[in-house]
């Protein structure tokens, strides 16, 4: 991965540092809703080198984080039949459910495969004809599309052992919410790759409606610093307007046949999400026309009672409320080989990227 | 879980491309991206096995370019800050 290195170029890094610090008067709060960002950010240390009123905060842009125990809990459930194989990505696979972990019942017997591609499934779902093979669909605008493209193939391939669990949820109606809800905020850091799909469209509702900036930006220290640089030029103009960073991959109008195939496939729904509670058409349930491929549909299971851990305020932490520092659990009873919450479980939540890189 | 750099195309068959990154190759669906003017030798955005854009060669080129030149800058700076043993930036 030579090339990354120069988007963490220390030169133009501070070069960007510099300049917000000259253009920048006012206090300014941005969020970034990208669990790439959050990671950037934490590990290069990027607060350090902005000027005190510029703060920056992080959202609810983890998949794995503000996935429901709901979720976990079905997924542990299908893991115990005894014809059922698992698929997931690995994010999934620590994130506690009310009494155990897909991971806990990997050690006990279940078999729960790690895959690096829907595509994968569908490899392992041909090969065990015998076996009901579950793909856990999560993630936002990205990957929902992959797992779309991969419903269609199982159509072609007239595949009958086949199914995906869709937890797919998109981005928007978790940005507006926030504001909605009181979280005091100046701009958003839009989120890079979800934007490389959807295009900014989908987030003109936002300067309009509260008069903020949405900067999309790239991963590297390099894009997140010229990212910021954008947002506090916007505020310090008065200005409130969408704008495209990270240019090198996102296009305004985005990925037409990836927007056509999640279309195709999937129909918003009503979803929950940790922090900010039920969203209206903020998830991404299976067509009607493809509900053989549904494992909501197709797969029935006892799910048990769901149980929240006690202490854990990963919810406040993905409303930008409280910080991982703040919880009593934080690098104690709750670590990354250890997590109470899902915050400390992916490389992206907010409690991990700090237990790495800012304890 | 995703690549944001650019993966070379080294060919393609049925809808399916064997991309590079370095000196690893993944296998990447097509079928999310129009496939109609991609060729070997084009750059792609992959995530999870699937190609979810092209990036056009000369944009590719110059991010590779700019790369170079800064790779330079970047070591000259580690090196400023070995021997001064402090952090720069
Ligand atoms: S440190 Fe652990 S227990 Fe505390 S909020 Fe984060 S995930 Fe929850």
């Amino acid at each position: 991965m030579k090339y990354i290195d120069e988007y963490r170029n220390k030169d133009i890094v501070k070069y960007f540092a510099n300049q917000i610090k000259t253009i920048s008067n006012q206090p300014i709060r941005l969020m970034e809703v990208c669990g790439g960002h959050t990671m950037s950010i934490q590990k290069f240390g990027l607060p350090h080198l902005l000027p005190e009123n510029v703060e920056l905060i992080s959202g609810p842009g983890c998949p794995v984080c503000v996935t429901g125990r709901e979720y976990v809990d079905r997924a542990i459930a299908y893991s115990r039949l005894e014809d059922v194989i698992i698929t997931t990505y690995g994010d999934l696979i620590k994130v506690p459910g009310s009494s155990s972990s897909l991971e806990r019942e990997k050690a006990d017997g279940a078999d729960i495969r790690i895959i690096y591609s829907i595509l994968d499934a569908m490899l392992i779902a041909k090969k065990n004809k015998s076996k009901r093979v579950v793909f856990l669909g999560i993630g936002f605008e990205t990957t929902a599309p992959a797992s779309a493209a991969g419903i269609i193939k199982a159509q072609t391939a007239s595949l009958t052992n086949f199914f995906v669990f869709s937890a797919h949820k998109v981005m928007p109606p978790a940005m507006e919410s926030l504001i909605d809800e009181g979280v005091q905020l100046d701009g958003y850091i839009g989120p890079g790759h979800v934007s490389t799909i959807t295009g900014k469209g989908i987030y003109e509702n936002i300067p309009k409606k509260f008069n903020m900036g949405v900067v999309i930006s790239g991963f590297e220290p390099v894009d997140l610093m010229q990212s910021i640089h954008m947002l506090v030029k916007q505020k310090e103009n008065n200005e409130a307007k969408v704008e495209i960073q990270y240019s090198r991959v996102v296009k305004p109008d985005g990925n037409k046949v990836a927007q056509d195939m999640l279309d195709e496939v999937f129909e918003p729904r009503d979803d929950w999400w940790r922090g900010l509670g039920v969203l209206k058409d903020s998830g991404l349930k299976i067509k009607r026309k493809y509900h053989k491929f549904d494992a909501e549909e197709m797969i029935k299971v006892e799910v048990e009672e769901l149980k929240e851990p006690k202490g854990c305020i990963c919810g406040l932490i993905l409303r930008g409320e409280k910080k991982p520092k703040d919880c009593k659990l934080f690098g104690k009873a709750c670590t990354p080989s250890d997590p109470v919450g899902a915050c400390m479980v992916s490389s992206e939540g907010s409690c991990h990227a700090y237990y790495l890189y800012n304890r | 879980m995703c690549l944001s750099i650019p993966a070379r195309i080294e060919s393609i068959e049925g809808g399916m491309a064997v991309c590079s990154v370095g000196q690893s190759t993944y296998n990447t669906s097509l079928d999310l991206i129009s496939e109609e003017d991609l060729k070997v030798g084009d750059y792609l955005l992959i995530h999870t096995g699937f190609a979810l854009q092209k990036l056009d060669t000369e944009e590719a080129n110059s991010i590779l370019a700019t790369f170079e030149e800064f790779k330079k800058l970047n070591d000259n700076l580690d090196k400023e800050e070995l021997k001064q043993n402090k952090r720069i930036v």
